[in-house]
């Protein structure tokens, strides 16, 4: 299931990149911040909504490590990042989707407004297609629920394809087999 | 039609932006590639049922909605006009001291003229969609439903950035979508109010469901603290399980992906960013969707999930665009949503465009007959206002043989010189005093029922009638001759009914339902007289009446009794090709020794293929008798010809040809092959026009003297 999620969601214009562990996810986030610079300043901040990935983690100390990096989700701060960091619930493998319960406002802004979105995803909370998902996400628990395939695209003009119009350029989807386990 | 209409066709043909556009983006087969694996026939099968049985619940639908979305602290309104959704957003906009509103696409909104109202009363609002925020910068309406801009070029665009954003541009497309990007957040952060519409609207749990690939409704969803989402009725479905099936084919009906970039299913308030929920205000517009519910025949457009695809496809929307071809909603579609949602006399000029050749219908996820609507809509205009005198007349003189090959001949050698002014005009395909392009075809001197008695068959068991149509009747003779020399060969022996007549095709088109039953009453008699294995047609058109309009336009037109009648006369036509098929599979025709391998090149008339499903039979037939069929590029594309359509709309007519026969001329196969003398005569005419060496010929022609004597004839 994997495979064909990573197939087709690299196929709608994502990075997708797997790890066992949430320390390594962790690790690679936090460098691909600084690879990306990262810093303490409008233009470049990067805001993380809240996840299981950071559960038992001092999110004061990661502040530290790559200044820049915010865990409060502001409309502000959001619209000032480069990088916002969010969770997803569901991946569906025949469309390369990402599915999230965005009713928490900070999931909307840190996945709507910065330029690279980072998709947190548990490696096991993969379905085979959209029906499959809506046995597993339904509007009578989750008020917001938002299906993210690809970076935000337009080909108004011309019909020439053109990438990151309103929304973020980048989806990077970081794929967590740790993750799985400790989802609802 | 009205001068300023034709004036605006003419126009639209001279720009080739929007047809450039959608050739290289090739619909077609990216389409085919998205849908690759699943089985569309069946999953429009599915959407058609889900929304025509919600079209048929509208009012329960909505009030079930009502409900849910309540429960959830949403509020919700149902609104009958567009007075009525107009003046409940202004009065929220004026409570809540709303000056500035963002709103994402919504074809509701457009339908109703939202934004002037509200720029009247001082409100701004901005289209934060990429397409519909330049055609609201360049003071336009949309000129595809889901590709807004599609009919400007990026030298537009920028010239329209430039005068916004007061700063030089370049047209490089990428800096033109980041320029939009900036301008844009910062109205979507200083909006009071955002608007969209939905794509679907669920009754069972009251959620809106948005589908957009830029991210923008998201923004608009998220970032002001009001939300007002104008969803017109014919977007609920029943229950949530129900949305899965539209959202796997719309992406790929509408821009051939898998899926949009975004989906969001909104159920109710969620929280802003300074901890306050969202004032969600959902209004449900009627604007005669319920009336048009309650059609029998117009229920089906509720079927429409705006994928737009029908225009993608549509010959005569690539060539003119959809400021001439529809309003507000365009194409084939848009006309017909137009005539409900305005007024039937308004699209008046925009029926005619249809040419009827079905590329739509065969296409569309809703499973709609578009063509066969806009018929019903020429139809109720035809019955509501009459015809016009003329072309009445003309539709009757079609009836009586004697007298209509008469002023045929006499109009074509130039005896009546009114005639080309007058009713000739109206008379289907076979004259008009265009000859830019295309040269006329000469009225034979003598029609096929005379040339008939003098030709010498064996006497055979088999016995078939042939039902030979205007076209071979009067123009082409020799198609009908070859077609009984063919058969003869099988040993069939080929009967000509005498009372025969127009097969009524021309009058359906204009919308004379009830002279076209008459046609088809006419006919009924003659036919069935005689105890005959087949009834033989070589004209694509008479196949669609014969094979299956007959039976539905005497049952619409009141005639029930003769319904059983024409249904076994259905069941009994073939086209030639089909029948000649078949004889070779029998071995009752055989290829003749020593016959050269000539190559030829098919054009599926629109009637064979998408009316009557008849294509393989043709290629296999001529392969059998000794063809080499090289494929032409839109094999199966109009050629403009559409009975009268070619007098009618002249110049789209021709535009259309032009393309043909390049694509034709493309396979330098020695001839063009079409089973339908109305395609013959237009491609032929082409051809010849272009002094080309191919030749343009009737299967039947082609095949005259390449099979076998056959032994056991009697
Ligand atoms: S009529 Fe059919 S093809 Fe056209 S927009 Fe509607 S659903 Fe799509
Ligand atoms: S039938 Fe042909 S001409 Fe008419 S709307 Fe459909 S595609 Fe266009």
């Amino acid at each position: 299931m994997f495979e064909a999620f990573k197939a087709k969601a690299e196929g709608a214009g994502c990075q997708v990149v797997r790890f066992a562990t949430r320390a390594e996810a962790l690790d690679f986030i936090l460098q691909f911040m600084r690879d990306e610079g990262v810093a303490d300043a409008p233009g470049t901040y990067a805001v993380w909504a809240d996840s299981p990935l950071l559960k038992g983690i001092d999110t004061k100390v990661l502040e530290a490590k790559v200044p820049g990096l915010k865990f409060t989700v502001t409309r502000q701060l959001a619209k000032d990042a480069k990088i916002g960091v969010t969770q997803m619930e569901w991946g569906i493998a025949n469309t390369g989707t990402l599915a999230q319960d965005s009713s928490a406002v900070e999931q909307r802004l840190a996945s709507a407004l910065t330029w690279v979105h980072i998709a947190l995803v548990g490696t096991d909370n993969l379905v085979p297609d959209l029906p499959a998902l809506m046995t597993k996400m339904h509007p009578s628990k989750n008020g917001y629920i938002a299906l993210i395939t690809g970076p935000s695209r337009t080909a108004d003009i011309e019909r020439v394809l053109a990438i990151g119009v309103h929304g973020p350029e980048r989806l990077v989807i970081v794929c967590v087999d740790e993750l799985g386990r400790m989802n609802p | 039609m009205k001068k300023g209409f034709t004036q605006s066709i003419h126009n639209a043909l001279g720009n080739q932006n929007l047809g450039g556009i959608l050739d290289r983006w090739n619909y077609p087969v990216t389409r085919a590639k998205a849908y690759e694996g699943i089985d569309f026939e069946a999953l429009r099968t599915q959407i058609a049922e889900i929304k025509g049985s919600a079209a048929g619940h509208l009012n329960e639908l909505a009030e079930q909605f009502k409900k849910a979305a309540e429960a959830r602290g949403a509020k919700v309104f149902r609104a009958n006009s567009p007075q009525a959704v107009k003046d409940y957003i202004l009065e929220l906009c004026l409570e809540k001291g709303v000056k500035k509103v963002v709103k994402s696409k919504s074809m509701a909104s457009e339908e109703i003229h939202l934004n002037k109202d509200l720029a009247k009363h001082g409100i701004q609002a901005d289209e934060t969609d990429l397409g519909e925020w330049i055609v609201q910068l360049a003071h336009q309406t949309p000129s595809h439903m889901v590709m807004p801009a599609l009919h400007l070029t990026k030298e537009e665009v920028s010239d329209l950035f430039s005068k916004e954003t007061q700063q030089p541009l370049s047209n490089d497309i990428q800096e033109l979508v980041k320029v939009a990007r900036k301008a844009l957040r910062g109205k979507y952060f200083a909006a009071d109010l955002g608007i969209t519409g939905a794509n679907i609207a669920i009754a069972e749990t009251g959620t809106l469901v948005i589908v957009t690939n830029e991210g923008n409704a998201r923004m608009v969803t998220t970032l002001p603290k009001i939300h007002v989402a104008i969803v017109g009725l014919e977007k609920l479905v029943a229950n949530y399980v129900d949305a899965a099936p539209i959202l796997t084919a719309l992406p790929k009906s509408a821009t051939s992906q898998l899926i949009t970039s975004y989906v969001s299913m909104i159920t109710g308030p969620v929280q802003n960013d300074d901890g306050t929920m969202k004032d969600l205000h959902i209004i449900l517009m009627d604007n005669k969707r319920t009336e048009m519910a309650k059609d029998p025949e117009f229920k089906e457009a509720l079927q429409c999930i705006r994928c737009a695809s029908c225009l993608n496809v549509c010959p005569v929307y690539r060539l003119v665009g959809g400021h001439v071809f529809g309003h507000i909603y365009t194409g084939g579609i848009g006309t017909i949503l137009t005539a409900w949602f305005n007024e039937l006399k308004t699209t008046e000029d925009i029926q005619g465009l249809c040419i009827g050749c079905g590329k739509c219908k065969e296409i569309c996820p809703g499973k709609i007959d578009i063509p066969g609507l806009i018929l019903q809509l020429r139809r109720r205009l035809a019955t509501k206002q009459g015809l016009p005198f003329i072309q009445k007349t003309a539709l009757q003189i079609i009836n009586n043989r004697r007298v209509f090959h008469a002023m045929l001949r006499a109009a074509s050698l130039g005896q009546i010189p009114f005639a080309k002014e007058g009713f000739i005009r109206h008379l289907p395909m076979f004259l008009s005093n265009l000859s830019e392009f295309r040269s006329l075809p000469t009225i034979a001197p003598a029609p096929f029922r005379d040339l008939f008695k003098k030709i010498r068959q064996p006497k055979c068991k088999t016995k078939v009638a042939f039902f030979s149509g205007c076209a071979i009747e009067f123009v082409f003779p020799k198609i009908g001759v070859a077609l009984v020399k063919v058969l003869n060969k099988a040993g069939i022996e080929v009967l000509f009914p005498e009372g025969q007549s127009c097969c009524g095709i021309p009058h359906w088109g204009s919308g004379a339902f009830d002279m076209a039953a008459l046609a088809a009453a006419h006919n009924l008699k003659p036919l069935m007289a005689e105890d005959v294995k087949y009834v033989v047609v070589a004209c694509a058109t008479c196949a669609t009446a014969l094979k299956k309009e007959w039976p539905h336009i005497l049952k619409a037109e009141g005639m029930e009794n003769l319904v059983p009648v024409a249904e076994k006369l259905a069941s009994k036509t073939v086209m030639f090709t089909e029948l000649v098929d078949k004889l070779i599979a029998e071995k009752r025709l055989t290829l003749k020794d020593g016959q050269k391998l000539q190559s030829v090149t098919y054009h599926d008339s629109c009637h064979a293929k998408r009316h009557v499903g008849i294509f393989k039979e043709p290629r296999a037939a001529l392969a059998g008798a000794g063809f080499e069929v090289k494929e032409m590029i839109e094999c199966d594309t109009c050629c403009g010809m559409g009975g009268s359509y070619t007098v009618k709309q002249p110049e789209l007519s021709m535009s259309m040809l032009k393309r043909k026969l390049d694509n034709v001329e493309q396979t330098g196969a020695e001839f063009l092959c079409a089973e339908c003398p109305g395609c013959l005569i237009q491609i032929g005419g082409g051809l010849d026009k272009r002094g080309s060496k191919m030749k343009a010929k009737h299967p039947a022609e082609l095949m005259v003297d390449r099979f076998k004597d056959n032994p056991d004839q009697d």
